[in-house]
Order: C-alpha cells, then structure tokens, then sequence
C-alpha cells in the first residue's frame, strides 16, 4: 500500500453546535512526518478541528481525508490508522492502569500481556502504579497514562489535544520526546496547545484559529510573533 | 469475532471491579419483594398466587438501576467514545454491554427465588424450569434496555426517561415471563407454558438483533 | 448521514391548505358525528351508549394510521436524513399519542354503562395504552434533549423500536387475557350504520392530516431557531469586513 501524499488533507471544515458556528471554512494540509502546531484562545475551535480529524465528530461541511482516508465514508479505515489525545481521559475509573491498557490494546490488537503493557507504563513513568485503579491517579497520572494508550497502536496520523495540560516540567519533556519520535517515524503529528514558545521549537507547521476561523497559517517559527493570544499581557507583536 | 471477545472480556473486568454494586441491586430487588408483600397484606395465599408477579416486579424495578450504572462507567471520563474511536465497531460494544447486562440481571433474578419462596411461600420442585424463564425474560428486559440506556446516559434527566422509555417496550416480557413463572410456580394443568416461552424466545429474537442493528445510530454522532 | 447544515429554505409555503383540509375535516365530523348521535336508529342492544361507535371505530383507524405514518417517517428519516422527516415524525407522533389517548377514554366511557367497569383489559385498548405511554415516552426523550440532530436520531431509533413492539405487545395481551372471560369491544356495527361512520373516518382523517402538517411546520420553525443561521457560502465577505 502506497503511503498517502498528504497525512491530512482538509478544505474548508465547518461545524456548528446549537447556535454557534464553532469551525468555520477551516482548511489544512500535513504531508507524513510534519508535526502541525494548531494554536489560539479557549473556544476557538481547536478540539473541534482535531474531533473532527480524528472521526470524534463529523463535519457540517467541508471534506477531509485523514491517512488517505475520507472521514466521513471512511470512518472505519481512518480510525484504525489515527490516535487521538483527547481533553477526556477515556479511562475506565474502577479498572487499573494496566487494565485500561489491556483494554485498548485488545481493541487493538497490540500484545497486551502484562511485561509489554508494562513496558508501555515505563515509558510514561507510571510503572510503579500499574496495578492501582485510575480513580487514585492525580490529574498528571491519568494524562499520561492516557499518553500510553493514545500510543498503543502504530498511527499514520497523532492527534494531541493539550498534551502538556496537567502535566509537570518532566511531563513536558516526555511530550517533546514523544513527539521527536513520532516525527522521525513519519508519523504526522497535530498538537493543539497554547504554549506558543514550546510548539514553536517542536513544530514545522503552525496555524491559528480565532472564533472557528483559520486566521494565519506558515512556518511554526513565526508562531509566538503571528499570534496574539494574550494582547493585554506581555505578549507582543 | 474478536472485537466481540474483547468486548466481553472489558465488560468481564469491569464487573468483577464494581462487584459490590451487583450486591446493591440484588439488596433493592430483596427489598422491593418485602415492600410488595406489605402492599398486599399477610394472607399468605394472596402472596403465593402473586409471587411470580412480585419477582419480575423487583426484576424490572432492579434492572432500571443496572442498567443505567452499566453506562456510568462509560461515561465518566468518554471512554465508550475513546473505544469507538479505537476502531471498535458499535455492535460489538452492544453485544458485549448486552451480554454483560443479562448476565448479571439473571444472577440477581436467580439471588432472589429464595428470597420469594420464603417470603411469598412459592416454593417449587421445578427450579430448572423457573431459573430458564428468568434466563429468557432478562434476556428481553437487556437488549432494548443496553440500548435504551445508552440513549440516556447522553441525556439530561436520565433517571426518569430510562424508565419510561423502556417499560412500554417490555410489556410483553413482563406479561409472558410472569405467566410462565406463575405456572411453574403453581402448576400447569393446561400446558400452557409453552406459547408464554415461544413469546419470550420471539421477542428476545426481534429485539438483539433489531437494537444490535440501530445501536450504530445511537452512539455515533 | 450528514443533515443539511444550514436549515432548508424557510420558504412561505403556504398554509391554507392544511387548514382547509383539517377545517374539511371538522365540517365533515360534525356531519357525521350529528348523523350518528341524532338520526341514525339506536341500536337493538344496547341502546344509546353504541353511539360511541361513530366516533370511536373512526378514532381507532386513525390513530393507527397516524402512528404508522410515525414509523415511515421515522424510517425516511434513519435512510434519507431529511430534517423534514424528523418533524413530520414530531408532529404524527403527537396527533397519534392524542388520539390513541382519546381511544382509550372512549373505550371506558364505553366501558362503564356496559360492564360496569371503566377497563375491561379489551387487547385492542389495553395494546393501544401501552402505546400512549411507549410513545409520550418518546416525546418526553425529545424534550430532554438539546442537540437537534440527536434528538432526531434516537427519536427516529425509538420510535421504530416501538412500532415493532406493538403487535407484539398486542398478541401478548390478547393471550393474557383470553384466560379470562372475553368481553368484546364495541367493534360490530351492522350495515344501516355505516355512513356515519365513514363520513366521520373521513373527517377524522382529514382533520389529524391538516394538524399534521400544521404542527410539523411548526416543528420545523422551533427547529431553525435552535440552530445557526445558514453561513455565508465561501468566497463572499462576512464577519462585517467591506467588499
């Protein structure tokens, strides 16, 4: 199978909710192994642009082709080749890490035996709490252990939905290694964040949203100077 | 298949961790057949002509309770969602929640026989045949109620509207499987426990497939 | 399934006819009703309290076609996505919860004079409660939920599930109560009665089809105001920049 010119090929994406347009007329392209840096403020449509990638939800309008994959008629394929990190956990509360692992990875078909699922929780450093239910785990905890599953399977596409909320300066750090890695596998990579300074250095691709609509979009480097996120703060121009 | 296995062995999981609410609903169901009998008065022949149904007057009272927790769980932290967005289809979730759900109302229909034939005096030799009725009348009462539930735990006021939506639907399931019940449980001198099972297998029929084939709909957005 | 974003042209359809019909419809249940109250020769039996029959038999038809009309719309609605579907399906659901509520109390007035009872767990009427409560349950579900287009879905999903139901919920109660003594409904008329009948199923008829066009339309209005206005197409100016 010949791999998709474009990891992400979307035109014109719109989205309402009740009487609000949330995504309006969003366009956007991502070859493999470009990590997109999505920014801009709180309610300007960012988790609804990467729901609607990652088949969370579906598009008013517009077209996108997520891996090769249409989203809409292709809900299926899409969503066995892209992971998406959402603002919810997706955890089983009552289940322990390594439980709601296993879950996953069956769903999957990843090995879910004990030593590789707690391989998994090694990389995010929670292989010390493998066996303690999730209603125990910190905010941070649960992040990254929603890291763990959100990497189980091998994606053509990643979706990050304010990876770095939560978390702490090493989790910081485990997010930028993370997505080096996935970056130098191919893999395309869209973070939705505003730390501005941090997506810069991570990122090759950045775009703003500002009220649902696509405002700037070009190389990641030009980001802390292109978006305004903070006009009355210190933040300039 | 194996997403189905999967399914089954999520569900497996999640019921032996909440285990302790298994026991809550078993708890109400025993304490809706003492209720009923304090509706109905000591006159232990009134109870024993009624005792079949009492049971699935608890069952259903139990089952609303069961069902709506089973969805609880998925809820909370959108992780039906997150496995839906794994790539598992919705009709193995639905099977696997539905199979789950009849499995654990039986266990609480099956805990409260002995609870019915002390209270209700409706003690009979022929336990096989009424653990087979509650086996197929749960059965009905699960497949519409996973789906109902779903639909309901996206809602708001979802205690009401579970109810509500599902006990017209089960009308049927509570009329054969108390008729059923009250003739294994009192004798059958016509044979008529046959039609009343035929009725039970019918609908339980219609209703996994016809609820497996729209849950789709349901839990997709 | 994707529903169209933006809510179909509000055009002004005009809304006479639906009113003609259903106002055709009431003249003509007058008409009937009038015949079968005054004229028509009470019948051997019993007497007056038959005369219910001109209302009821009608009243019986046509909430079942109304329901049933419920259940097309509801399966255009899950194969075609047409918001017009969904408030067609908001509008037949209503008309046929009301008027399978009305049977039922014509069934007990019915009821009372003659058994002595007001219910007499008849597998026609007893089938048609359940379905008053199966299908005011369905509209309870539509009040309690916000998203429009859920809101479609699962009352669509609903109400297939419960028409299924209802021959099911029928038979169950027909072998119920044949354990019991039998008693019949008013359902024999003998042929001097049938004019007022079928003037009043007529009349009926076209008094519920009017309401229901009426009351989609309204459905529909209630709709486009929940959701946002239509966006401008790509490539015109919007948000208050010039030309």
């Amino acid at each position: 199978m010949s791999t998709p010119a474009l990891a992400v090929d979307a035109a014109g994406l719109c989205r309402r909710y009740g009487r609000r347009w949330a995504l309006v007329d969003v366009s956007l392209q991502a070859p493999p192994g470009c990590v997109v840096m999505v920014t801009g403020r709180n309610g300007s449509g960012k988790s609804t642009l990467l729901r609607i990638l990652s088949t969370a939800i579906r598009p008013d309008r517009g077209t996108a082709r997520v891996a090769g994959f249409d989203v809409r008629r292709q809900t299926d394929a899409v969503r066995r080749r892209v992971a998406l990190l959402s603002h919810h956990s997706y955890l089983y509360e009552a289940l322990t890490a390594l439980e709601n692992l296993e879950v996953a990875a069956r769903f999957v078909g990843v090995p879910a035996g004990r030593e590789a699922l707690e391989e998994r929780l090694a990389a995010v450093n929670l292989a010390d709490r493998a066996d303690d239910p999730v209603s125990t785990f910190s905010a941070g905890m649960r992040k990254r252990l929603s890291l763990a599953r959100t990497l189980l399977r091998d994606s053509a596409v990643v979706m990050l939905d304010e990876p770095y909320g939560q978390l702490d300066p090493p989790g910081f750090r485990l997010v930028d290694r993370i997505v080096g890695s996935l970056r130098d596998r191919g893999v395309a990579v869209l973070v939705a964040t505003h730390l501005l300074e941090r997506g810069a250095s991570l990122a090759d691709l950045g775009v703003i949203l500002e009220a649902g609509r696509l405002v700037w979009s070009g190389p990641a480097a030009e980001l802390p100077s292109r978006a305004r996120l903070d006009p009355d703060g210190e933040g300039g121009a | 298949m194996s997403a189905l296995a999967a399914a089954l062995r999520k569900e497996a999981l999640i019921q032996w961790r909440s285990r302790a609410q298994l026991l809550a609903v078993y708890l109400f169901g025993a304490a809706s057949l003492l209720l009923f009998s304090f509706a109905i008065g000591p006159d232990s022949a009134a109870l024993r002509q009624h005792s079949a149904g009492f049971l699935w007057l608890a069952l259903l009272l139990s089952s609303t309770l069961s069902l709506a927790e089973s969805f609880g769980h998925e809820m909370e932290n959108r992780a039906f969602e997150g496995l839906l967005l794994l790539g598992a289809g919705p009709r193995s979730l639905y099977y696997g929640k539905a199979l789950s759900n009849w499995a654990q109302l039986s266990l609480v229909g099956i805990g409260l026989v002995p609870v019915m034939v002390v209270l209700y005096d409706a003690g009979t030799p022929r336990i096989p045949s009424l653990v087979a009725v509650i086996v197929l009348g749960t059965s009905g009462l699960s497949a519409p109620g996973t789906l109902y539930a779903a639909m309901t735990a996206q809602a708001r006021a979802r205690q009401t509207l579970l109810p509500l939506l599902l006990f017209p639907l089960v009308v049927p399931v509570l009329l054969a499987s108390v008729k059923a019940s009250s003739l294994v449980i009192l004798g059958d001198p016509m044979g008529q426990m046959g039609s009343w099972i035929l009725l039970l297998v019918a609908f339980d029929l219609i209703h996994w497939s016809l609820c497996g084939l729209l849950f789709g709909r349901v839990v997709e957005d | 399934m994707s529903l169209p974003a933006a809510p179909f042209p509000a055009e002004d359809r005009t809304l006479f006819w639906p009113y003609a019909l259903a106002a055709l419809g009431l003249a003509l249940l007058l008409w009937g009703s009038s015949w079968g109250l005054f004229v028509a020769p009470a019948e051997s039996y019993m007497g007056d309290v038959q005369r219910i029959m001109y209302v009821h038999v009608p009243t019986a038809w046509n909430a079942l076609l109304a329901l049933t009309f419920a259940f097309g719309c509801a399966l255009a609605f899950l194969v075609r996505g047409s918001w017009r579907w969904d408030a067609r399906l908001e509008a037949a659901m209503e008309v046929g919860t009301v008027l399978s509520a009305l049977l039922c109390m014509q069934g007990a007035i019915w009821a009372k004079p003659t058994w002595g009872v007001w219910w007499d767990w008849d597998p026609r009427l007893t089938t048609t409660a359940v379905m008053v409560f199966a299908f005011a349950g369905i509209l309870t579900l539509r009040r309690f939920v916000d998203d429009p287009v859920k809101r479609a879905v699962w009352s669509a999903v609903a109400t297939v599930i419960a028409y299924v139901d209802v021959p099911i919920v029928y038979f169950s109660v027909k072998w119920w109560n044949s354990l019991h003594q039998h008693q019949s409904s008013p359902e024999t008329v003998s042929k001097a009665f049938h004019w007022p009948l079928r003037i009043n199923a007529f009349g009926i008829l076209f008094l519920m089809s009017g309401m229901i066009a009426l009351r989609a339309r309204l459905a529909d209005l209630r709709r486009q105001g929940e959701m946002a206005p239509p966006l401008p197409e790509p490539g015109t100016v919007a948000l208050g920049g010039a030309r």
